[in-house]
């Protein structure tokens, strides 16, 4: 079976919500709308005040090539366009919108029919990526970057085939799994509509074999799919990053950057990703809605949550068993990568793909020791980075040498820090340099 | 004959040929620097802060010297740490003259005390500032204020700066400063400022780098500043004030010292450093207020020192 050659670590699983099918959450009294759900510039708004609002009613314009619309998950009036605080920590513009009743915008088709690709022959590569466009779908895998940029490969460079990232290699996480299971066509049709938009015969989806249900069903379905093969992969964490699984999936390793994964041809997108542009193309549905893993040990009731954008995240919580009493810490996606909350009225977003209540004994990091010199950091880096040296560089702040050593291609996932036996926070420093260095890079090219 | 002498001709033959073509060398390669160089060097504290803006004391006797030679003047140039008396030094040696400037020091501007700003979130990684400001907002609620971690304290080569333990702020001893800026620099959410340190090292400073609307800022911090105006308004007469986001700013070059602007302050926001103590009738006319009261001009114990 298939994997990544460098690196990799194997966290437990804990995969407690794979048993529960997806359950549609409440509506929120109040949903915000940060501006600010993907990389790149941020929306701008474009309603005010007192303006009524549908489901499916633009909200934010998007800022730039790189960025995305935001649309409305709710019917009501904007009650106010303030900042909000968001899951990063910061606080961005957000349109606030009071929730009435549930209206949706007329455009939208809400029938649970399957519109398949060969029933829609009119639709091109240039309408799609354009409907991806408007309907502002993002990668919903967590780094929220905008699919339609994705989609639109730099001049000379030419795709020759999709993976499609159905890993789910963070622990807890089980939101990608119970889609494949209960939406396996609408994936698979989503996955035809990126083959067409970057016009390539080959689609592959990257299952890793954890899942064994998920990866016989969509074998099954994809039968009826032509050129689109499933991919079983062995479990190894960080697998869903994407030059790893572009490794595991067709033996290629992208470069240092500036290069991407189009320059080894492949473009890579999440499943849910597939999902909700076969909603956005088929459907006329814009992004509005995802699901999201509700999940921890104490937890009265680990789920999976179709909830609108917007929602807070108490709410979510609410909905399954509420928040329990020896609760240490709430971490907004996974617990490798994603980021402890400073406060539950942070709204969910497009990139929130998990939301894990950690107990009190679980959240207390370790003490941190001396550095033993034992290189399970190097070993473990799946970008074949010595973090034990970036980190150290960074805290000397020597960013030439951190350049030197290719900190920027650091995927921050954390597994240097997972796997150090002395508890040290390797990522913290590393995150430090990256973020320093890339300004560095950014503002020579800008000199030029 | 002796072996031995053989090995001492020999080896002094190798010797003196290898002198020759080392003084050779050494006329043929030599890389003329100024001797004016070495001089300014040697007045510098030799302390590398690069508080200057150059690589070092050396860096900054080398532009001292391309300055004289190519502008005629020192101007712009100053050695943060020496001050006056080491400027006026390396004029003397350039044969240039030094205008006077007055001395600075750093100030940090945030109040944000334990008890004026409560933490709202525990922070578990590194323990340093720049870490905790990737993160976000930090432990307490205010995304401007001091997030405590003390990479100001590292930076410091003087000694000048330590944590008080029961505030969580960084405290600058006014003595010990050479305002070089590294801590400046260092802070990620810049609220030290390099200022005038004013006579006497008497100061009146806004403590606070909050810029957000009162109503938010109010709520984070009890020492915040809510952008109300009202010393802009006692400061008419001297225009030392202006309000910029939110945030009142004081201009140390056009303050007077009148201290009105500390008593209009609803917040207690604005500080007076090093002022003797108030009259004893406005003591007993708000005895309980709950400006804190200005910072002592006391050193504190040095066993509490460090991290």
């Amino acid at each position: 079976m298939r994997t990544f050659n460098i690196g990799g670590v194997h966290p437990a699983e804990n995969k407690l919500s794979a048993g529960s099918p997806i359950r549609v959450a409440g509506l929120p009294k109040q949903a915000v709308f940060s501006m600010f759900q993907h990389i790149g510039a941020p929306a701008k708004p474009v309603v005010k005040k007192g303006d009524e609002v549908k489901v499916g009613t633009l909200l934010g314009e998007a800022g730039g090539f790189v960025s995305a619309p935001i649309y409305s998950s709710v019917s009501g009036k904007v009650a106010k366009v303030d900042v909000a605080l968001d899951a990063s920590g910061t606080r961005r513009t957000a349109v606030y919108v009071d929730v009435e009743g549930d209206v949706w915008e007329d455009t939208i088709d809400r029938t649970p029919t399957l519109v398949k690709l060969s029933d829609r022959p009119e639709l091109d590569a240039k309408t799609i990526v354009e409907k991806i466009k408007q309907a502002g779908i993002v990668g919903l895998g967590g780094a929220t970057f905008p699919c339609h940029v994705k989609l639109t490969p730099p001049p000379g460079q030419k795709a020759q085939c999709v993976i499609i990232n159905a890993v789910e290699c963070e622990p807890y996480l089980t939101a990608d799994h119970r889609l494949m299971l209960e939406h396996p066509d609408e994936i698979l049709v989503g996955v035809q509509l990126i083959m067409k938009a970057v016009d390539v015969k080959h689609g592959f989806v990257g299952i890793e074999n954890n899942k064994p249900d998920a990866i016989a069903l969509m074998k099954e379905k994809a039968a009826a799919y032509p050129g689109i093969v499933i991919v079983p992969l062995k479990v190894k964490y960080p697998q869903g990053g994407e030059k790893q699984l572009i490794d595991a999936v067709i033996g290629r390793q992208v470069p240092a950057p500036p290069a991407i994964p189009i320059n080894v041809g492949a473009v890579v997108q999440n499943v849910g990703t597939a999902f909700a542009i076969y909603e956005a193309v088929m459907k006329n549905k814009p992004l509005v809605e995802r699901v999201i893993t509700v999940t921890g040990k104490s937890l009265q009731q680990p789920s999976n949550l179709l909830a609108r954008l917007g929602t807070p995240f108490s709410q979510l919580i609410d909905e399954c068993g509420g928040l329990p009493e020896d609760t240490g810490k709430v971490i907004g996606g996974g617990p490798m990568m994603g980021k402890a909350l400073l406060s539950l009225e942070v709204p969910m977003t497009k990139g929130s793909s998990g939301l894990l209540v950690m107990r009190q004994l679980e959240s207390r990091s370790s003490e941190e020791k001396p550095c033993l010199r034992c290189a399970k950091c190097v070993s473990a880096c799946p970008m074949g980075l010595e973090p034990y040296l970036l980190s150290k560089l960074s805290e000397m702040n020597n960013w030439e040498a951190a350049e030197q050593n290719d900190i920027v291609s650091c995927i921050e996932c954390g597994s240097c820090q997972f796997t150090c036996p002395s508890h040290r926070r390797l990522l913290d420093n590393v995150r430090v340099g990256k973020a320093t260095v890339m300004g560095i890079i950014r503002s020579r090219a800008a000199k030029k | 004959m002796n072996p031995i002498l053989i090995a001492v001709a020999v080896l002094g033959i190798i010797g003196l040929v290898a002198a020759l073509i080392l003084f050779l060398a050494s006329h043929k390669f030599a890389v003329y620097e100024d001797p004016r160089i070495a001089q300014v060097s040697a007045v510098l504290p030799q302390a590398n802060c690069g508080g200057c803006g150059f690589p070092g004391c050396a860096g900054f006797a080398g532009a001292c010297v391309k300055a004289t030679d190519e502008k005629g003047s020192l101007e712009g140039l100053l050695c943060p740490v020496g001050g006056q008396p080491v400027m006026a030094q390396v004029a003397d040696i350039l044969g240039m003259k030094v205008e006077a400037s007055a001395p600075k020091v750093a100030v940090v501007r945030c109040n944000g005390t334990c008890e004026n700003r409560p933490r709202v979130a525990e922070y578990d990684g590194t323990r340093s500032c720049r870490v905790v400001q990737m993160t976000g907002m930090g432990e307490t609620g205010c995304p401007f204020g001091c997030l405590g971690c003390g990479d100001c304290v590292a930076a410091c080569q003087f000694g000048a700066i330590r944590m008080n333990p029961e505030t969580g702020l960084p405290e600058v001893d006014d003595e010990k400063c050479t305002a070089c800026g590294a801590c400046a620099k260092a802070c990620p959410r810049g609220i030290i400022e390099i200022r005038l340190k004013g006579p006497k090292s008497r100061r009146v400073v806004v403590l606070c780098n909050n810029k957000d609307k009162g109503a938010v800022a109010n709520k984070v911090c009890k020492a915040s500043c809510i952008g109300c105006g009202k010393c802009v308004k006692t400061c008419e007469k001297f225009e030392a004030i202006t309000l910029e986001n939110n945030l009142a700013y004081i201009d140390a070059a056009k303050c007077r010292m009148c201290l009105k602007c500390v008593e209009a302050c609803p917040k207690g926001a604005i500080h007076a450093f090093n002022f003797p103590p108030r009259k004893p009738k406005e003591e007993t006319a708000a005895p309980a207020a709950p400006q804190p009261a200005p910072v002592a001009p006391q050193p504190a114990p040095e066993a509490e020192g460090g991290k």
